[in-house]
């Protein structure tokens, strides 16, 4: 089912999301990370951290755990992507703040583009997400490409 | 660990220390959709990979992607890293080791900033490539 191209400029609403340190604990043990900045909150806090490091893809997952009520590549009354169709095609991150446990960021998602191959067989999706911290600064910028297969 | 330049003797050609994770279990990829927050059935359920066409459950992307960030910031601070990417290129099959490698390509200095630009690649086996892509790393 073709995803219709009207949705190429579609913009989320500014969505909150909290990090939390329970989750961060749980990716780091997912992906065998020891490192206590990354998972040990009394020493990320006696290095002077506000609470754990998230890391370098973590973007991406609070994204995931924030779904957008507008712009969602997965919503039935949107796109409607089945997500038993898709593969990760590219994904690019740019750090600009650090993001740590206990922070609220609020995350808004643009779809900039959608292109079709083979003729409808694959259709490409790119969204970009910025994620602004609580003084407004932006911490962190995304570019997702998303595989849809159609065939 | 051996001696490693600081950030300030860098050179084009440099590489990364090797950073290797696996063999991938279906353990790893439970916990990885738990923590990650992607519930796509085909990467935690036998049944849903069949049914979407796959011999068994695949790995996620950002399982590797995880990994290649990790080799990163084994090998630089966390803070240096300002931008990265990479093209998912296969798939990465259960119980697969993950291999990831980079290398400097350019370093490229201003009045504002010294940074260098890194080959990035996850390998899933010694000819297959899961992802691609580069890393800009500060170094002053």
């Amino acid at each position: 089912m073709a995803i219709d191209h009207r949705h190429v400029g579609e913009t989320s609403e500014l969505r909150t999301v909290v990090v939390e340190e329970g989750f961060l604990r749980l990716f780091a043990k997912a992906v065998g990370e020891s490192r206590p900045i990354y998972t040990e909150i009394a020493v990320a806090r006696a290095a002077g951290l506000r609470g754990l490091l998230a890391p370098p893809t973590y973007l991406f997952s609070l994204h995931l755990s924030a779904p957008a009520a507008q712009g969602d590549v997965f919503d039935p009354h949107g796109m409607a992507v089945d997500p038993s169709r898709t593969l990760h095609g590219e994904q690019s991150f740019e750090a600009f703040e650090p993001i740590y446990s206990g922070d609220t960021l609020m995350l808004r998602t643009v779809t900039t583009d959608i292109v079709s191959k083979k003729g409808g067989a694959l259709e490409m999706i790119t969204q970009h997400t910025e994620a602004f911290n609580a003084d407004g600064a932006l911490c962190g910028r995304m570019a997702t490409t998303m595989v849809v297969r159609n065939g | 660990m051996a001696d490693l330049p600081g950030t300030s003797d860098w050179i084009v050609g440099l590489e990364m220390p090797e950073f290797i994770r696996g063999p991938i279990t279906r353990r790893d990829l439970a916990l990885f959709a738990g923590g990650s927050h992607d519930h796509v059935a085909f990467h935690i359920d036998s049944d849903a990979a069949k049914a979407a066409g796959f011999d068994d459950v695949i790995a996620h992307g950002m399982l590797c992607m995880a990994y290649l960030g990790q080799a990163l910031t084994h090998w630089v601070d966390q803070d240096r890293l300002l931008a990265w990417n990479a093209r998912f290129v296969s798939m990465t099959p259960l119980y697969a080791t993950i291999n990831c490698r980079g290398s400097v390509l350019a370093i490229t200095e201003d009045a504002t900033a010294k940074v260098a630009r890194l080959s990035i690649v996850a390998w899933a086996g010694p000819d297959r490539q899961a992802l691609v892509g580069e890393a800009l790393v500060r170094l002053g």
